[in-house]
């Protein structure tokens, strides 16, 4: 992807909050990223680091309260999502950004066929009419690989598998030819064999139809499969992001490398004892003056524990939030 | 030292569970959630098995155990038939064979204290002391890992990792031989799974344990496991240690499942990917011949007429495929396996 195009969505300083009865839990804390035309970013990050709070942000999908959106700007082109009425909000939700949940069998309704969630967008949005709009969505289930398509359009979702679920899911976020499709978790709730079918069928309709796509998931292998650039998260934070290769390659968060190291191989030597990060990921509940990672982190030093690190660029479009300084280390 | 000795045997293991229909709710039919497998696991060794949902490698785990009532088969855990065992005897047997649970929120009473959970099975199966149960229960909770200070807390309280801790120190409690572990890490975060298995296998050391782990995570289950079966609809298409297992797999299926594993590592993007089509069938109605045979890319004809039976293509290295009829049975009988070799 050229690094010179307009981002599609920029994201600037969000900060979300929520408020509970035990006080505020910061859930996202300043974070800024961009969004290139027709890329396809990985966010990665354990529960509670934030990373589907950021994405439900952007969009108001939010319960407000107790969430509150307390700062930042995310333009979709030169609109402010934040700032726009509701109504064209509401409009941009479905046609120019697509959203994948995790749980197929949750977000799909019950009671009404596939064909009639595959169209009900196309109508609201497209203002097609009813034979056009099915036309379009037996299109769409083709285009997500549903045999028999026509006929499958009346069936319900207890009707359809796990993964052909999450196909139809992908159908409904496509429905509207969006610029931007966020997919949060989409394969986490499926089998091994039916995520190799889906992450195959995305990188075929990235190919085809050229959207940019935002891809939560805990699962640093799927990202390394499909993602072009990656953004890892921790306590709210963005701690690292950069292109997939190099990250990889050449980790500088103590985050980031910890994660890499814990998880075991499929190929390789064995190793007889698993490295672990040890504590518990930090609690949110007050606005971070240190760095979150600092209680975890073997190379933490005073400087941590007072100031919350920066991102701070380190060559190759790759930027680090850490005063540590990782090359220092190798040497 | 002892020649190694098979701690659990397993042979042709079922369990149906029945399906009700029709006006009068007999029963049509029967969901073969575990249809025929045999295994032994040795003493002291950990078990993998693997396989995607619906598998019935759950239901294996909790059938060896007796918490579901086998439909046929024999289990023999240390010398006894547990299949065959009344409820009173079973009972006596219990503290010998125990489980670890998926979800440690699920598995843990929310209204009991962490000294009460941990303490249940004493108060069950010991007529020990209140003072003899709580020095126990100290004990339990230092060698998992979790402060004793928070022995009168109750679960919510504690964190994912931290309540596996609690399910695996219940566990432990009676000082079993052999344990059940169905998806103990599954619920957890990848930096916390990391701790529970590395307790895991520091506490199989210490008391000598023997496990089942049963996963879906293949790179996890490569990591704890000596032997490792691959489930597919209810039988097991594969049975290896773990190095020949993950190096050279026999069955197609474990072939496609391995490589169905996305690898943390952008360089080495697999282009020879193996994508499986279509779909686990359903057990209630799996197909004639193989089980495999409806996803399989190098089906022949036979595949949907005969069901390939496991047998042992090299030594400790059995596998269910047609593919694999002009190899010989290497070992000493056909049929059942003689886990001999190690």
């Amino acid at each position: 992807m050229p690094d010179g195009a307009a981002p599609v969505l920029e994201v600037t300083d969000l900060k979300t909050v929520f408020r509970t009865r035990g006080g505020e839990v910061h859930a996202v804390n300043s974070v800024s990223f961009e969004l290139r035309p027709g890329e396809l970013l990985g966010v990665v990050g354990e529960s509670g680091s934030g990373k589907s709070v950021t994405m439900m942000s952007l969009l108001g999908l939010l319960p407000m309260p107790p969430a509150e959106v307390r700062n930042g700007k995310v333009m979709l082109g030169d609109r402010d999502l934040l700032t726009i009425d509701a109504e064209s909000l509401r409009n941009i939700r479905g046609s120019e950004v697509g959203f994948v949940f995790q749980d197929p069998m949750t977000s799909l309704n019950p009671v009404f066929n596939v064909g009639f969630q595959i169209m009900e967008p196309l109508r609201a949005h497209m203002g097609l009419s009813k034979s056009q709009a099915r036309d379009r969505a037996v299109e769409l289930l083709e285009l997500v690989g549903i045999p028999d398509a026509r006929r499958r359009l009346k069936d319900y979702p207890h009707q359809f598998s796990g993964g052909m679920r999450q196909r139809v899911m992908i159908a409904i976020a496509l429905a509207c030819d969006p610029k931007v499709l966020i997919a949060d978790e989409p394969t986490t709730a499926l089998d091994v064999t039916i995520q190799a079918q889906i992450l195959e069928l995305v990188k075929e309709l990235r190919q085809k139809l050229g959207m940019a796509i935002i891809w939560i998931t805990h699962d640093l292998g799927v990202i390394a499969g499909i993602a072009d650039r990656v953004m890892v998260m921790y306590g709210g934070q963005i701690v690292e992001q950069g292109p997939v290769r190099e990250v990889f390659a050449n980790p500088a968060h103590p985050y980031t490398r910890a994660l890499l190291q814990t998880m075991p191989k499929l190929h390789g030597t064995r190793d007889t004892k698993l490295r672990v990060i040890e504590g518990q990921p930090p609690m949110l509940g007050r606005h971070p003056v240190s760095c979150p990672f600092e209680d975890r982190c073997p190379h933490a030093f005073d400087r941590c524990g007072k100031e919350n690190p920066q991102r701070r660029p380190i060559g190759d479009g790759h930027d680090v939030a850490c005063h540590w300084d990782h090359k220092g280390a190798l040497a | 030292m002892n020649a190694p000795r098979n701690l659990v045997e397993v042979r042709d293991l079922k369990m149906h569970f029945p399906i009700y229909g029709g006006f009068l709710r007999r029963q049509v039919g029967a969901v073969k959630a575990v249809d025929g497998v045999s295994f032994n696991i040795i003493e002291g060794e950990t078990l993998g098995i693997v396989g995607e949902s619906g598998c019935g490698k759950s239901t294996c785990g909790r059938a060896v155990l007796r918490l579901y009532e086998a439909t046929a088969g024999s289990i023999t855990i240390d010398g006894t038939d547990i299949a065959t065992l009344s409820a009173e005897e079973l009972r006596k047997r219990r503290p010998m064979m125990q489980m670890v649970f998926q979800d440690p929120q699920a598995s843990l009473n929310p209204r009991m204290t962490v000294a009460g959970i941990i303490g249940e099975p004493l108060d069950e199966h010991t007529d020990w002391s209140k003072k003899k149960k709580l020095e126990r229960i100290y004990e339990l909770m230092d060698a998992v890992g979790l402060n004793r200070d928070f022995a009168n807390r109750y679960p919510h309280a504690f964190s994912g990792g931290q309540r596996q801790r609690i399910g695996i120190a219940r566990a432990l409690a009676l000082n079993p031989k052999f344990i059940v572990c169905d998806e103990p890490i599954a619920a957890l975060d990848v930096s916390i799974q990391a701790q529970v298995v590395n307790l895991l296998e520091e506490l199989q050391e210490q008391f000598g344990l023997t496990y089942m782990f049963i996963s879906h995570d293949l790179s996890m289950v490569r990591h704890i496991a000596d032997r490792v079966a691959v489930m597919y609809l209810g039988v097991i298409v594969e049975l290896a240690p773990v190095q020949a297992l993950y190096d050279k797999p026999l069955h197609p299926y474990t072939e496609a499942l391995l490589s169905a594993v996305p690898e943390p590592d952008p360089a080495m993007a697999r282009k020879d990917r193996i994508v499986l089509q279509g779909d686990v069938p359903s057990p209630s109605n799996p197909p004639v011949g193989c089980n495999f045979c409806t996803r399989c890319s190098k089906v022949m004809d036979i595949c949907k007429v005969e069901k390939p039976p496991l047998r042992e293509i090299e030594p400790g290295h059995f596998s269910a495929c047609h593919l694999l009829n002009d190899r010989p049975t290497v070992g000493q009988t056909s049929g059942t396996q003689t886990t001999s070799t190690q």
